[in-house]
């Protein structure tokens, strides 16, 4: 059993998300680094769509009352098993009286908690995954709690894991933290001609601050007043996780894993797959760019990430 | 088939939008959905998402996107507009009330009577042009010009699900509590999703859907 001390600002189950369902309006949600949660994953030997917990800035408290595989991963927080300081990227078996704690996070969001065989909750229209909005999957469609209990699938997996972890020396990705991490790269979308170059160019060339007023369905960007050449009323179309919506107010949204299938507003493109992790891990407050990319840039961006994590392995 | 103008554009390196640009068209919408049936049975096809004169076809991430965008647009050309009729939906409604709260008012700034706005509303058969928004919602057309009422500036924050709502020129039934920048004219206690059924949503596009006045409250 897995006991929730303090959940922190905001923790809900999350796995890699449903697919299939957007024609009926039901959303991917999921992990928002789905990069971070598949690593956990695997370093403990589970299937990369495990369940796993998603905390957001750390600040959270968890009790074991048994022996377990655990992994942490995503922003880098201090986070401390009983009094051990543990590193990120970290797989460790844990037993029953043990605790883990984190700190409020010092760069990056969000921090994943892997648990052997994943988080046992039921199956919702294909995954475990939380949709907040629709108040489904995870545990009964909510936030996690102070006082819930969770059980662990398949606790325990072969031998004791003593403690390992990813070192920055042999994945330096995992550990990035320079200004070229908040450098996004997208695809133009279907009104990104409706820009002059002006307009184009002042959206690639701000750094655009992430709202405060941003959640697991999308971000808010400020920064200066982009005006297209003409408006255009569209009618409502199929949207993703990554589309970059430009509304009437002219500060663009960018959409996240909660996301509505389906919006009107006018879209200057899509973050490539291999960089929507980078957004999720961005905190509000802080500034990030964009950088249109062609077509063969963002599949070998996502090839090359993709390569990365299935090297890695319990 | 009649040419209609078409626009194919990327959303991301995995999926092609196409759109065919307004007003809303049945016969459009018809063909939109066979032509989502049609994607959907390609092997190069994810999933697809359809929209009102549009669909956002999710492409398998070995695809190369600009190649079958091409495609798309011949198979386009070749699809005919779905005749099948889908599923008539009654839908059982109170107007008006604690439930309806936009009822009164939406009728009397039309000089019209709380009863007439009714019957307008109810006459119609609405069809389900597409499903978004939110799980299991559908956007209909069919609303009678008159009751057409451009949306809330601030939405409501949380809107019950059940509520029948007037957004600008379309209709719907709002299939979870939510927030709402739509008009609120009533309530209906049928059910439009159960994340637990097989079948999570109660409507599918091409569906049609007439609302049974039940009770009119004042």
């Amino acid at each position: 059993m897995i006991e929730i001390v303090n959940p922190g600002p905001l923790a809900s189950i999350q796995d890699l998300g449903r697919t299939g369902l957007r024609s009926i309006g039901v959303g991917s949600s999921g992990a928002m680094d789905p990069r971070a949660l598949r690593i956990a994953n695997r370093l403990i030997g589970n299937d990369d769509a495990a369940a796993g917990i998603e905390f957001t800035y750390g600040d959270f408290e968890i009790r074991f009352t048994q022996s377990l595989d655990i992994a942490i991963s995503g922003a880098a927080a201090e986070i401390f098993i009983d009094d051990a300081a543990t590193p990120r990227w970290w797989a460790q078996t844990v037993h029953a009286g043990q605790c883990l704690r984190a700190g409020f996070s010092q760069s990056g969001m969000r921090i994943y908690l892997a648990v052997g065989g994943g988080i046992d909750v039921p199956v919702v229209m294909g995954a475990r995954a939380t949709d907040l909005k629709g108040a489904f999957g995870g545990l009964d469609g909510r936030m996690l709690q102070a006082g819930d209990r969770l059980q662990a699938r398949r606790p325990r997996l072969g031998a004791e894991i003593t403690g390992f972890g990813l070192s920055k020396a042999h994945h330096p990705g995992l550990f990035a933290e320079g200004a070229e991490e908040r450098v996004l790269r997208f695809v133009p979308a279907a009104e990104w001609d409706d820009y002059d170059d002006a307009n184009q160019q002042l959206f690639v060339e701000t750094d655009w601050t992430v709202s405060y007023d941003s959640n697991r369905n999308g971000s808010r960007l400020e920064g200066p007043q982009l005006v297209p050449m003409h408006r255009r009323e569209l009618l409502s179309h199929g949207i993703l996780p990554g589309t970059i919506q430009l509304p009437p107010s002219g500060q663009p949204v960018v959409q996240l894993q909660e996301a509505n299938t389906c919006g009107g507003y006018p879209k200057l493109g899509a973050l490539i797959a291999a960089d929507l992790h980078r957004f999720a891990q961005v905190p509000l407050g802080e500034t990030v760019r964009f950088k249109p990319v062609m077509l063969d840039e963002a599949r070998a961006a996502d090839a090359v990430e993709e390569h990365r994590i299935r090297a890695i392995a319990r | 088939m009649t040419d209609t103008t078409f626009r194919i554009s990327h959303l991301g390196e995995r999926a092609l939008l196409f759109e065919v640009p307004g007003p809303m068209v049945l016969d459009v919408q018809r063909r939109i959905w066979a032509f989502a049936r049609e994607l959907d049975e390609r092997k190069e096809v994810r999933e697809t998402v359809p929209g009102v004169h549009s669909v956002l076809a999710i492409l398998h991430d070995e695809v190369a996107t600009e190649r079958f965008a091409p495609r798309l647009a011949a198979l386009w050309n070749e699809i005919e507009p779905l005749r099948e009729p889908g599923r008539l939906i009654e839908v059982p409604v109170v107007y008006g009330g604690e439930m309806g709260e936009d009822l009164g008012w939406i009728a009397s700034s039309r000089d019209l009577t709380v009863r007439e706005a009714v019957e307008i509303h109810s006459a119609p058969e609405y069809t389900v042009y597409a499903l978004g928004s939110q799980p299991g919602f559908g956007y209909l057309g069919g609303l009678d010009a008159c009751l057409a009422t451009p949306r809330r500036t601030t939405p409501r924050l949380s809107v019950v699900a059940g509520s029948i709502i007037i957004g600008g020129a379309q209709a719907g039934v709002l299939s979870r509590t939510s927030p709402s920048g739509w008009h609120i004219i009533g309530h209906t206690e049928l059910d439009f999703f159960d994340p637990a059924a097989d079948q999570p949503s109660l409507i599918a596009p091409g569906d049609r859907i007439r609302f049974r006045p039940v009770e009119v409250l004042s």
